[in-house]
């Protein structure tokens, strides 16, 4: 490994100026969210490292992660797979197929034993045997295992990984599990979304990339760095909300002046995500943004956690209203919804996320 | 004669696998396997329609938003739902967003390693390199310097011995024909189109909040437009759409189209992979509404045996035009050879296959989780060459212009359409054809604002009290792989059956009782093999359909719900 070649020294062959290799070291950095003093750290990791060798999986999923991940801007996804990392293995990009792709996957796990990053994207399939997911005819939950076995981590990457997303939701019909439930021996990183923001995703890679080391993680097992703080905490909407202006159907006048989807099922107050701060592609914007309300998409069992247009709706341990109407009601009458309300909805909505967030810990690591 | 493997098919959407038997340096017998099972369309049911469309958007993250609006218009169908005018509007401007960026994707990063060959483009001179450039385009990025900087990129990476996505290909393969030159300039615009995709999907971000799965509302579309007011949809976000807008003009005219071209050229001369010759497109992106057919981009119909002189009507309510078959799928009929329209679709898996992990499948039983769609008994090919075949047929003189002028010069006739590089020509013209098209939904969403209406979404029927107890529904539109139909019935509220016929169950399809294989299956009969460790030219036919496997392979297992029962309760 300490043969090859740092992404420096293959940046400065290819004509990158030190200057701009600088700059792009303090882009990355100010994009993880690092003190200006962590930045030397930067420069030196991506001087002297080899590029990382990753292993990428694809299993039970519909490829929106591997979708996203292309659109990532900074860095750019060329100089992510071509400077910073070495995409050994990936079904969608990787030119090799059938038993060459293999023989890829079969080298590097024999060559980095233990170095290697495992990307996953998917959930893995535990009903009848494994049918219903092979590559090569093996079992996908199977690879998965033998992949992981020799990974220095493996990033579980979108809500099919953290999560099982749709297919995990009621009946589950392929007994889909997130990858934690199966890769028990390693440290596994989980960057859920459907898919995660192209940013989120390769600025955890860089993140590892830099420090060799997985980032710290909230108490679900996520990167601080993007999910410790909800949707609705930064919300360009959220001066609507505390001031109780609310969207009561789409596209009534108050949707045409940018009111809060909070009444119309936003889940943004009990997601934790970086929508609102880094937004989408390349910060244009994000669903909040763009009219829609939050789905939830990184939390645990979105999918069950529906109709996605009703608050409220299947929230355990809801003892005051089915939604902000009742609680308007309930406190104030119909006149009007006031700030002391909202108050109280805010604690509710604190306290019901507690609450949530236990049970699908609990139903996650089990 | 050999039986070859070539599992996973890499550089498509999901898993596939494809067995071969080769004869004399030729394809006879070609087996088509969908490896991946889910159940989305079990899920679905029970649930509120109007959340459906998020969840089977999750069907296919690469086919991102074209699930949803499929969704959304089967509940609206039944349902009875008009969408105003802007709403059509911007599914139109979202939709022919997909189309360009999927196609470009697909060219360069999916399908391109089937003509362009990497380690030839070491050899190439860039002051040739550059010469040819500049005599195909305009395209700025041509200098001397620029091919330099690109071939010392790729040189770096192979000297490095990390050769990443690049390694162990087919490199050097004899069916490879373009000139190092031409191999070059194709890595270089791999490159670039890999930075340019990102740009066109903004997009869908500014109407859908983000790209991939952008979000949808039955009854229009929740992105709302409101020209005083900086918190919604104005015109600086109207502006950055048509901004994406030009920006892909030009890098479909400018980039994609003379590579084309040039590719074309030196290819012209393989013409295997045309396959059953059986054609169907649903039609799709109507202008004025999905209820007016006579506004649509696309024509609807089939063409039978590649007779161009007879279109044939399609009707997707008909119980006897589109049946889904299961004799060698993973599923069991009452009837093992009935066929049943999606509205009756009914699904029981029945796993026979060999148990993992295993070397062959056997194609006398069940061999995919794919099911065998039939129009009137018939495999059907759908996609870019299904539209383009069928509106030459139907006289769209727009797409009869744009075929028409490009056999000119690559001087080809008609029925080099009916092949894998076909396929692939239509899809380019196709991506023209669309890119034309943006900017005219961009102005009819202008001029409809100017006249006052700034309307996007009808709430009239939004609430469950204004529904019938029952009622069902069929939603289509084309996609980029082709045509797709998502049928619903509601029953009190509810979903209490969904089915979607994808373009890939069609394309990736099973053999059927009689024996009649699916399109990649019969598209590789002719196909050659110079070289049976190193299928090249497999790969090119089975790409050229631009395969989306989630899609094709997400119907329902009653037994698993049982087994799940047990364990989540």
């Amino acid at each position: 490994m300490s043969e090859s070649e740092s992404y420096y020294q293959l940046a400065r062959r290819r004509g990158v100026t030190r200057r701009d290799f600088l700059k792009f070291c303090a882009l990355t950095g100010a994009m993880l969210g690092l003190d200006a003093a962590e930045f030397p750290k930067i420069v030196q990791a991506l001087e002297t490292k080899p590029r990382l060798p990753v292993i990428y999986l694809n299993l039970q999923e519909c490829t929106c992660c591997t979708e996203s991940l292309l659109r990532s801007a900074h860095p750019l996804i060329a100089d992510l797979i071509f400077n910073m990392i070495s995409l050994d293995y990936m079904e969608p990009l990787q030119a090799a197929a059938g038993k060459q792709a293999e023989e890829v996957r079969l080298k590097t796990m024999k060559d980095y034993p233990g170095a290697y990053l495992l990307i996953v994207e998917g959930s893995a399939t535990l009903g009848d045997g494994g049918v219903y997911c092979t590559i090569g005819g093996k079992s996908s939950t199977e690879l998965l295992k033998e992949v992981a076995n020799g990974a220095a981590a493996v990033i579980a990457y979108g809500s099919c990984a953290t999560n099982a997303c749709v297919q995990g939701a009621y009946p589950n019909p392929t007994q889909a599990v997130p990858i934690r439930n199966v890769v028990k021996n390693k440290p596994v990183i989980d960057v859920p979304g459907c898919p995660p923001i192209a940013e989120v995703i390769t600025g955890t890679i860089v993140h590892y990339l830099t420090y060799g080391k997985i980032p710290e993680l909230t108490n679900l097992g996520r990167p601080k760095a993007f999910y410790q703080h909800r949707v609705h905490d930064n919300c360009v909407r959220r001066a609507f909300f505390d001031a109780g202006q609310f969207v009561e159907t789409f596209d009534d006048a108050g949707a045409k002046q940018g009111w809060c989807l909070y009444k119309v099922g936003c889940k943004g107050p009990t997601t934790y995500n970086a929508c609102a701060i880094t937004e989408w592609n390349d910060g244009v914007s994000y669903p909040i943004k763009s009219g829609h309300p939050c789905i939830g998409c990184s939390e645990n069992n979105y999918f069950d956690n529906t109709p996605f247009y009703t608050r409220l709706a299947m929230i355990p341990n809801n003892a005051i209203g089915k939604d902000a109407d009742t609680i308007g009601a309930g406190l104030l009458g119909l006149t009007g919804i006031a700030v002391a309300a909202h108050a109280g909805m805010t604690a509710v909505v604190k306290n019901r996320e507690k609450n949530g967030k236990e049970s699908n810990h609990d139903k996650n690591r089990n | 004669m050999t039986r070859i493997v070539i599992d996973p098919i890499t550089r498509i959407e999901g898993h596939l696998r494809i067995e071969a038997v080769v004869e004399g340096n030729r394809i006879i017998d070609a087996i088509s396997t969908g490896t991946v099972f889910r159940g989305i369309e079990k899920i679905v049911e029970n649930r509120d329609p109007r959340d459906v469309w998020a969840f089977v958007q999750r069907i296919c993250g690469v086919c991102t938003h074209i699930h949803a609006l499929a969704s959304i218009r089967a509940v609206e169908d039944a349902l009875d739902i008009r969408i105003p005018k802007n709403a059509n509007h911007i599914r139109n401007i979202m939709t022919a967003t997909q189309f360009v960026q999927d196609h470009v994707i697909h060219f360069y990063h999916l399908h391109g390693f089937d003509w362009i060959d990497v380690l030839s483009a070491l050899k190439a001179d860039p002051v040739q390199t550059s010469a040819l450039a500049r005599s195909i385009s305009n395209w700025p990025n041509s200098s001397d310097g620029y091919f330099r900087d690109v071939q010392t990129k790729v040189k770096t990476l192979v000297e490095s011995g990390q050769l990443g996505i690049f390694a162990n290909a087919y490199w050097g393969h004899p069916a490879y024909r373009l000139p190092p030159e031409a191999n070059l300039m194709g890595v270089a615009h791999y490159i670039e189109a890999l930075t340019w995709q990102k740009e066109v999907a903004k997009i869908h971000t500014i109407f859908g909040g983000k790209n991939p799965h952008p979000n949808y509302l039955v009854g229009g579309m929740a992105s709302t437009l409101n020209m005083d007011d900086n918190s919604v949809i104005n015109m600086e976000r109207l502006n950055l759409v048509k901004t994406k807008i030009d920006e892909a003009q030009v890098f479909v005219d400018q980039v994609l189209i003379p590579d084309i071209f040039a590719i074309a050229s030196f290819y012209k001369q393989d013409l295997y992979g045309g396959g059953g010759g059986n054609y169907l497109a649903y039609g799709g992106i109507p202008t004025s509404d999905i209820r007016e057919p006579e506004s649509f981009l696309f024509p609807s119909g089939v063409v039978l045996n590649r007779d161009l002189s007879k279109v044939y009507d399609i009707d997707l309510k008909d119980p006897k035009q589109i049946q889904e078959f299961v004799s060698h799928s993973w599923y069991r009929y009452d009837d093992p050879k009935a066929g049943l329209h999606p509205w009756q679709g009914k699904t029981e898996a029945s796993y026979d296959g060999p148990r993992p992990p295993y070397n062959n499948v056997d194609e006398k039983k069940g061999y995919s989780w794919i099911k065998e769609p039939r129009w009137q008994g018939q495999a059907m090919e759908v996609g870019p060459l299904a539209r383009f075949v069928i509106a030459y047929a139907r006289g769209n003189k727009e797409i009869k212009g744009l075929v028409d002028e490009a056999l000119h010069r690559l001087d080809l006739p008609v029925t080099a359409l009916f092949s894998t590089l076909g396929r692939t020509l239509a899809r380019a013209l196709e991506s023209k054809y669309l890119v034309n098209q943006l900017a005219g939904f961009y102005s009819n969403l202008v001029a409809n604002i100017k006249a006052g209406d700034s309307q996007t979404f009808n709430g009239e029927k939004w609430e469950p009290e204004k529904w019938p107890a029952q009622a069902q529904g069929v939603g289509f539109a084309e996609a980029p792989r082709g045509a797709l139909g998502h049928w619903v019935k509601i029953n009190n509220g509810k979903v209490s059956a969904y089915q979607a016929v994808v373009p890939t169950t069609w394309n990736a399809s099973p053999r059927d009782d009689s024996g009649q294989k699916g399109p990649y299956e019969s598209s590789l009969l002719d196909t050659p093999i110079v070289n049976e460790d190193q299928p090249l030219e497999l790969l090119r036919t089975i790409h050229s359909f631009d395969p989306c496997l989630a899609c094709a392979t997400h119907l329902l297992t009653p037994e698993g719900e049982e087994i799940l029962k047990v364990r989540v309760l």
